[in-house]
């Protein structure tokens, strides 16, 4: 009797899962067939859900359809790294602080910090937007890069784990000559890689994702980011389903791909920050 | 004098330690100070005037925030923000919950149905909302009309029937929100110890009762979390109302236009800068207010082991 009761809630188990993995993936199968169907099987009443001819002609006509395309996704590949690459500095640099220095206003600074992420960004996007233009960093890629190239949770993260290594480890390193920023560089920041990792993909996914604030502080093609981009495409080619899906199947696959090069630390990554939270 | 000698050098010691703490933190800083915190004040600042950032800068002192109270486009876009976090958070909790129980069962195939599950969130809102938008498609072509052809159920024009359509932003973010919630709450089960299920197995609890008394309980910390996180995310959307309803209209009858798309459309659309500012101040003191009454009405009541 149990033993079947087992039988069936594990299959109901399953059926779930497929029912639920299915659900997930369909809008990714629609975007996929959609981009390669021709005009004749994308302009009838009903759905065509197998498409007969495979149209790859049409990834070619999309990249082609707006010039700009390859400048928009070196600029996104671009900033994502550069403020990833700042952002990791500026975050071990403050988190070694705050993990092992003795120093006047330690608590103060670090109580402040903590309530900055309190503030939305919505706040500050107005007077960002007026000190960006002030300074002349509109379309620049000082207005896309800067402002983001320091993170209270990206140092919060770091300072968790810089605290974690035993201080022994510092009064040996002194003997053996080492200085502070020596010790940072050579036993805490290769010690910490995991957490770089995490924290870099994140920043580095963050930074491809953005939307609102590149959309307000370009104006031109030259610095747009393929977000911007391709929102400006489907405002142009709203009509055009084929070209749309495989304009967005190329904005996605950099991300997806990605994921899966580094699904471990991304999944491991989220786990964590969500139980510290 | 002996004693005071290393007294001083301490100080000296402390004193030079301090100064150099601040050459570490000096980088983060500055940009933290320049871009976050600063600017907080000014937007406070800039809601005190009408103002376009470019010549004009009327003192206007509280009358943006009066005017708040008035516009019933603001309160409109309050409201459909308030229903697309009702529309998301409680639906999308439960559902992530139950992915991460089925995920937490010792099934084969785990890590494909994982990845499978939490795909949709490593994809960029603006591309996977165009892909959404013929989802969405009020004839026969669009993707749930075509499901629900099979089941023989009636289509709608979902982005374009103000019934329908925060409907359909709240589908898309819960299908895209999912997955992350669900590795939240995947870990949190795990880390309940197996001792209690063992325990209340010997007791003759089941399924449900196991769920009640032990699960739940135990994982109210992660529950707690994903709320605060949940909540504070619903309202601030934006890039999923722009890119499914780009005209400054925000959806048919205004149905979807939400408070940032709204900011956005003061500010960028109609160069109304100090009111703009106002509009998120009026949103970081909800968020703010909410975190509040969360943290004293649920956190209190929070379980940790």
């Amino acid at each position: 009797m149990i033993g079947m009761r087992k039988t069936v809630g594990r299959g109901l188990v399953y059926l779930f899962l497929v029912i639920g993995a299915v659900a997930m993936l369909l809008p990714f199968y629609y975007m996929l067939s959609t981009s390669i169907k021709g005009p004749e099987e994308l302009y009838v009443a009903d759905l065509v859900w197998f498409p007969k001819h495979i149209v790859l002609k049409n990834y070619a006509d999309a990249w082609n359809a707006d010039p700009n395309f390859p400048r928009y996704f070196f600029n996104s590949a671009f900033i994502a790294t550069v403020t990833t690459l700042l952002q990791l500095a500026t975050s071990a640099l403050a988190a070694y602080a705050f993990a092992s220095f003795e120093f006047w206003g330690k608590e103060f600074v670090f109580v402040i910090l903590l309530g900055t992420m309190m503030i939305p960004d919505q706040v500050t996007l107005v007077p960002n937007y007026a000190i960006i233009s002030k300074l002349g960093w509109t379309d620049t890629y000082w207005a896309l890069i800067v402002p983001w190239t320091a993170s209270v949770f990206g140092i919060f993260m770091m300072r968790q784990f810089f605290q974690t290594i035993p201080r022994d480890m510092w009064d040996a390193a002194q003997i053996d000559g080492c200085g502070r920023f020596g010790y940072l560089w050579r036993v805490m920041v290769p010690l910490a890689r995991p957490i770089f990792v995490t924290s870099g993909l994140f920043t580095f996914i963050g930074g491809w994702n953005s939307f609102l604030w590149p959309l307000i502080v370009t104006n031109t093609a030259k610095y747009r980011t393929i977000q911007v981009g391709l929102s400006q495409f489907n405002q142009e080619f709203g009509t055009v389903p084929n070209l749309l899906m495989a304009a967005s199947t190329m904005a996605i696959v950099p991300l997806v791909a990605l994921f899966f090069m580094a699904q471990k630390q991304f999944i491991e990554g989220i786990a964590r920050t969500g139980l510290k939270g | 004098m002996s004693v005071s000698q290393p007294a001083v050098s301490s100080r000296r010691k402390f004193a030079r330690e301090t100064l150099e703490a601040y050459m570490y933190l000096a980088p983060a800083l500055v940009i933290l100070l320049a871009f976050h915190i600063a600017p907080a004040f000014y937007a406070l600042y800039i809601s005190f005037f009408e103002t376009n950032l470019m010549r004009r800068w009327n003192f206007v002192g509280l009358a943006n925030y009066v005017k708040l109270f008035q516009d019933t486009d603001f309160i409109r876009s309050l409201a459909n923000t308030g229903k697309y976090v009702l529309g998301t958070v409680p639906t999308g909790m439960a559902l992530s919950l139950f992915a991460a129980w089925l995920l937490n069962q010792k099934i084969r195939g785990l890590a494909v149905f994982r990845t499978a599950l939490f795909l949709p969130y490593v994809t960029p809102v603006v591309a996977i909302s165009i892909v959404w938008m013929w989802i969405y498609k009020e004839d026969g072509s669009g993707l749930l009309n075509a499901i629900l052809a099979l089941f023989g159920a009636k289509g709608q024009a979902w982005l374009l029937d103000p019934r329908w359509a925060m409907f359909a932003l709240c589908l898309m973010s819960v299908w895209r929100h999912l997955g992350y919630n669900m590795v939240i709450f995947l870990a949190g089960l795990q880390n309940i110890s197996t001792e209690y299920y063992e325990a209340a197995e010997i007791d003759g609890a089941r399924g449900w009762t196991m769920f009640t008394k032990i699960t739940w309980p135990l994982l109210s910390p992660t529950t707690y979390f994903v709320t605060m996180v949940s909540v504070i995310g619903s309202f601030q959307v934006f890039t999923q109302a722009y890119v499914l309803w780009p005209s400054a209209s925000g959806g048919p009858l205004g149905s979807t236009k939400v408070v940032v798309k709204y900011l956005y459309d003061v500010g960028w659309g109609s160069f109304k800068f100090g009111y703009a500012a106002a509009i998120g101040y009026a949103l970081f003191a909800i968020i703010f207010l909410l975190t509040l009454v969360q943290r004293n009405l649920v956190g209190s009541r929070v379980h940790y082991q």
